[in-house]
């Protein structure tokens, strides 16, 4: 038997490296479609698509529900107390500092268009409940005001505003 | 002691296999002359109970998945259906709901039961992080199956519990319409969830399969926590464990069988016989009474984000308890004031159970504070410092001693 000598070392350890950087470049390759079809499919994502809603109907002090996204969207038709309620408050002092302004369009002050998923844990706030009159959360309690905002309760942030546009004056497309 | 085997082939075929596979003298070996302490007492047979049950919710469980269709149109309606005109259907989906709380009330006896006599420590600290590890296994796989009915209760449980992961910052969003495969729960999850609620029970078993293992290099610990000294501290497993473990197998079948035949509903929400609505959560969401002190930790905490760590941490100090118990004493016989503190530790947990169940508001957000304070200063205050100011009370020299007193020593 010859001994080995150290250019076949260097041979064999390159081989090893070589085979195992493959290898590895291999498995994340395999592993990516593995995590990757869980993400929401081509079908999920289309039905995703905008969808346009006709305010005309939603008399003032009611809240309609519609779906996009398969989330909740709550259109709100606030009267003047409920916007005045918004507004008297120190913005400073809230959970999620935010004023109504920013959370309505302007001119458009009496619509709140909402994502009705509470910020918690993912319940549906109940409209018109709590102390504020805005929304309650029945799983954990959470209170949110006439414009939406959190000021009680577990949930960190503000109900999430949907991208929207009026696309009429009395018509809107979400998303 | 060692519990080699002394198992002889008699038949020629068993001779010719026990040169192949020697699987009966492994099973002669393991169930039949393997010693035990001969003091154990009732709490030990709940092993046995829980490898009952393992293979109550697999055969159940196989049967149930020949009529349920796992699709959010047709879920609902396939166990309706199953409950109405299947033969037996009832049955057996009453076995199954119900066999997931007596497979956790087992689990519970048996967690408390090495608590109170030590058997995390020394030698055994793999035997109880296996143990749990099956506890997480079956946490997740009993959340899942709670899933697939798809009532009421079953989606908003499936988007409360998903919803944790969106407190991870920056990436939770995006980590939960991964694990929804949606914007929301939908149906792709509830497929996912059936897929992973068929495989995780069957991990399970890899893993009580390690547990044995583990238990069978150690050995089992005693009420005594003192280690066996000689054969005489040991009787042999069949039929000295294999008829306590059958015996109290019984009375546990008993209570089992009370539950599927009287109270067959008792343990569930009758929200989930309402079928899924996402636009509607019902006014009183509670998980089942398995989860209540985990949900109750979570809520006491006014933090989304630190309601959610609080939620895995009380599940996670369970691993490192071999090392936050610093008394070389195992058993609490031998510790006067461990005895009390872990009473006061298994009322807390009760309490804390009982809370979650409740609204949270008021009072009950306040006392289960107090009490997840106390939950995590048993682990993290009480437990370390008692290893050094307990005086604890003189072992027996033997497990024989103890049980013959001075007769051991004629
Ligand atoms: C670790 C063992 C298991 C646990 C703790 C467990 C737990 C559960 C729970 C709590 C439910 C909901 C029951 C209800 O409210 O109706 C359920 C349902 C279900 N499980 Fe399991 N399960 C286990 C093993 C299995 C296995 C091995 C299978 C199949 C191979 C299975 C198939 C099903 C099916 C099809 C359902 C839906 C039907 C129904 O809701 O009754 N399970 N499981
Ligand atoms: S989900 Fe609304 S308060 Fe928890």
């Amino acid at each position: 038997m010859t001994t080995m000598s150290s250019a076949e070392h260097t041979r064999r350890d390159f081989l090893y490296i070589a085979t195992g950087a493959v290898g590895a470049v291999g498995a994340a390759a395999v592993t990516w479609p593995l995590i990757s079809q869980m993400n929401p499919d081509a079908s999920t994502v289309a039905a995703g698509a905008p969808i346009e809603v006709d305010l005309a109907p939603v008399a003032e002090g009611q809240v309609i529900k519609v779906f996009w996204r398969g989330k909740p969207i709550f259109i709100n038709h606030r009267s003047k107390k409920e916007i005045d309620d918004a507004r008297n408050v120190n913005v400073g002092s809230l959970p999620d500092p935010e004023p109504d302004q920013q959370r309505v369009k302007s001119g458009k002050d009496e619509w709140l268009v909402l994502i009705g998923i509470c910020t918690h844990l993912g319940c549906i706030p109940i409209a018109h409940q709590g102390s504020y009159n805005g929304y309650f959360c029945p799983c954990h309690g959470s209170v949110y005001d006439t414009s939406g905002r959190i000021r009680s309760g577990p949930a960190p942030t503000n109900l999430p505003l949907p991208p929207y546009e009026f696309v009429s004056d009395t018509k809107i497309r979400i998303g | 002691m060692s519990g080699h085997s002394t198992y002889q082939p008699q038949s020629a075929f068993m001779k010719w296999m026990e040169r192949r596979l020697p699987i009966a003298s492994l099973v002669h070996s393991s169930f039949v002359v393997y010693p035990t302490p001969r003091n154990l007492n009732y709490w030990w047979t709940f092993g046995a109970i829980l490898s009952v049950m393992l293979v109550a919710q697999l055969v159940t469980g196989i049967v149930l998945v020949m009529h349920y269709t796992p699709h959010e149109t047709m879920a609902f309606n396939s166990v309706e259906h199953l409950m109405r005109d299947v033969n037996y259907g009832w049955l057996i989906r009453y076995l199954h709901s119900n066999g997931a709380a007596m497979f956790f009330l087992a689990a519970y006896v048996h967690m408390f039961r090495g608590m109170y006599y030590g058997s995390y420590k020394e030698p055994r600290e793999v035997l109880w992080i296996l143990g749990v590890i099956i506890y997480v296994l079956m946490m997740a796989t009993g959340f899942m199956g709670y899933v697939l009915p798809w009532g009421q209760m079953s989606f908003w449980a499936a988007t409360v519990i998903t919803n944790l992961f969106s407190a991870i910052p920056l990436v939770g969003e995006a980590v939960v319409t991964w694990l929804w495969g949606g914007y929301s729960v939908s149906n792709p999850t509830l497929q996912r969830f059936f897929s992973l609620h068929y495989l995780l029970p069957f991990a399970i078993v890899g893993v009580v399969v390690l547990h044995v293992w583990a238990l069978h290099v150690v050995g089992q610990n005693n009420p005594t926590g003192v280690e066996p000294k000689s054969d005489k501290d040991m009787v042999p497993f069949t039929p000295h464990a294999t008829v306590k473990d059958s015996f109290m197998m019984a009375v546990f079948l008993i209570l089992y069988a009370w539950f599927v035949f009287y109270l067959p509903n008792y343990l569930g929400h009758a929200d989930n016989y309402i079928q899924a609505n996402p636009a509607v959560t019902p006014a009183h969401i509670v998980p089942e009474w398995y989860y209540l002190p985990f949900y109750a930790i979570l809520r006491a905490i006014p933090d989304k984000l630190m309601g959610v760590v609080a939620l895995f941490a009380s599940i996670l100090i369970l691993a490192f308890l071999p090392w936050l118990d610093t008394s070389k004493v195992k058993s609490a016989r031998y510790r006067p004031l461990y005895r009390q503190f872990f009473w006061i530790f298994v009322a807390v947990c009760v309490g804390l159970g009982w809370l979650g169940a409740k609204p949270a508001e008021g009072g009950y957000v306040l006392a289960a504070r107090v009490l997840t304070f106390y939950y995590f200063a048993h682990f993290l205050i009480v437990l370390p410092l008692l290893g050094f100011f307990e005086k604890t009370k003189p072992l027996p020299n033997s497990i024989s001693e103890s049980v013959l007193g001075e007769r051991s020593k004629a």
